[in-house]
């Protein structure tokens, strides 16, 4: 078996463990750090439901191996709220309750922490543009749409 | 996925030398199409050869009147450079609008232009601007690198290390995207340079390709009417569960009367 020697940065610890050269990114965070937030939803690149940040960027974690993230930091669901108090994302996605079954919310909740990164004040066109990576099955989005709307004001310290 | 082992190259140099020494191994950029290829078990490759953290393949720059990108640029930097947006803002536009954002924040325009994908965005821009592939090895016109569907002229262990893009007058993308998948049902580009228009088509046939008979009838007159008499013919288009060839020959007619008008500044 072809072994790889990997340390990843996840949530602040650093992690360095011995895994299979093949092994996705989603089964190391999943198996070997027992991180199971980060979901596996279709297993073929198009739901976004394993969406986790890599170096500060939102990315699909089954669409690569963890020895790509070799050496880089990941952020997970895991890795938002700070001690026991929801990180504003999660709050909004609660207070607007832009989920049904929760299973793709996690990979939203990455999602929309990568495009508030990159547009911290997005427009609604903007918000499906994107959220294109990630599907739902139960919702509509429009709940969703409401949750990315809100986050944004309450992560611009504008919110009550 | 089957048993592979992972390499990360430390240069160019070296993952030319490991791929010939290797001639199983893969290269691996962002992986966008190749990582979802081994889950299927459709390939099997040795080795993968990454070389998406090297430095060396990610510069973006104005050289000699013409834009350089890097292999390794990601669309997302692609979509977001200074550079590229006020040296060709089409191209810009159309990285933007590959896929979706965790797609952008991995893909590459090298790992793109060599997957030669019929419905990529890339090898229209690159075609549509007459731009040059340069290689480990050599440099090769988009019209002879180009070869049909998932072939280009690549040799065995020849790596993509920057497209070379003449600065056009003008330049617009418009692109039909599949609902689902986000490709291009029908992609666009067209490109006003110094003698005439080029119209590069993608999504619609086996590989990318020049409607000519377009370029003959924008350059008597670059309106988006000026095409209406303009020959194509759907026999040599796809035909699918998609859509079927006469209805991409129309989506063709469409975007390229948009990217037209784009041109102009109408929409």
């Amino acid at each position: 078996m072809n072994m790889a020697k990997v340390t990843i940065t996840v949530n602040g610890v650093k992690h360095t463990k011995s895994v299979e050269d093949r092994t996705l990114l989603v089964n190391f965070l999943r198996d070997d750090l027992g991180l199971t937030g980060t979901h596996v939803g279709c297993d073929t690149s198009q739901c976004g439901c394993c969406t986790v940040t890599l170096n500060g960027r939102a990315v699909k974690s089954c669409t690569m191996v963890a020895a790509q993230a070799n050496g880089g930091q990941v952020t997970t669901i895991e890795g938002l709220a700070k001690k026991g108090k929801l990180h504003p994302i999660q709050q909004a996605f609660s207070d607007c309750h832009g989920l049904q079954c929760g299973f793709c919310t996690p990979g939203m909740i990455m999602a929309t922490a990568g495009l508030l990164k990159d547009n911290p004040n997005p427009t609604e066109d903007q918000i499906y543009k994107g959220l294109e990576g990630n599907l739902c099955r139960c919702t509509g989005y429009i709940n969703i749409v409401k949750a990315v709307k809100r986050s944004a004001k309450l992560m611009r310290g504008k919110a009550r | 996925m089957y048993e592979l082992k992972y390499v990360q190259a430390k240069s160019v140099k070296e993952a030319a030398a490991f791929l010939s020494a290797n001639p199983e191994a893969k290269l691996l950029a962002g992986g966008m199409t190749l990582i979802p290829t081994l889950k299927q078990r459709l390939a099997r490759p040795t080795h993968l050869v990454d070389i998406a953290q090297l430095a060396e393949l990610r510069k973006i720059e104005v050289k000699g009147g013409k834009l350089v990108i890097g292999a390794g640029a990601k669309h997302h930097d692609v979509a977001n450079s200074a550079v590229v947006k006020k040296a060709i803002p089409a191209l810009a536009g159309l990285a933007a609008e590959i896929g979706d954002p965790q797609v952008r924040n991995c893909g590459t325009i090298g790992g793109s232009v060599a997957n030669n994908d019929p419905a990529a965005d890339y090898p229209a821009a690159v075609l549509g601007l007459n731009a040059t592939v340069v290689t480990t090895k050599r440099e090769i016109a988009a019209e002879k690198f180009f070869q049909g569907m998932f072939t280009t002229a690549l040799g065995d262990g020849e790596i993509i290390v920057r497209i070379e893009f003449p600065l056009a007058k003008r330049a617009a993308y418009s692109k039909f995207h599949h609902p689902a998948s986000g490709y291009a049902m029908a992609g666009v580009f067209i490109a006003q340079v110094a003698d005439g228009v080029r119209v590069a088509v993608t999504g619609a046939g086996p590989g990318v390709f020049r409607w000519k008979a377009a370029e003959a009838a924008l350059a008597k007159g670059l309106k988006p009417d000026a095409i209406d008499g303009a020959k194509l013919d759907a026999a040599g288009l796809n035909n699918d569960m998609h859509a079927d060839s006469v209805y991409r020959a129309n989506l063709v007619r469409v975007m390229t009367k948009r990217a037209v008008a784009k041109l102009s500044g109408k929409k």
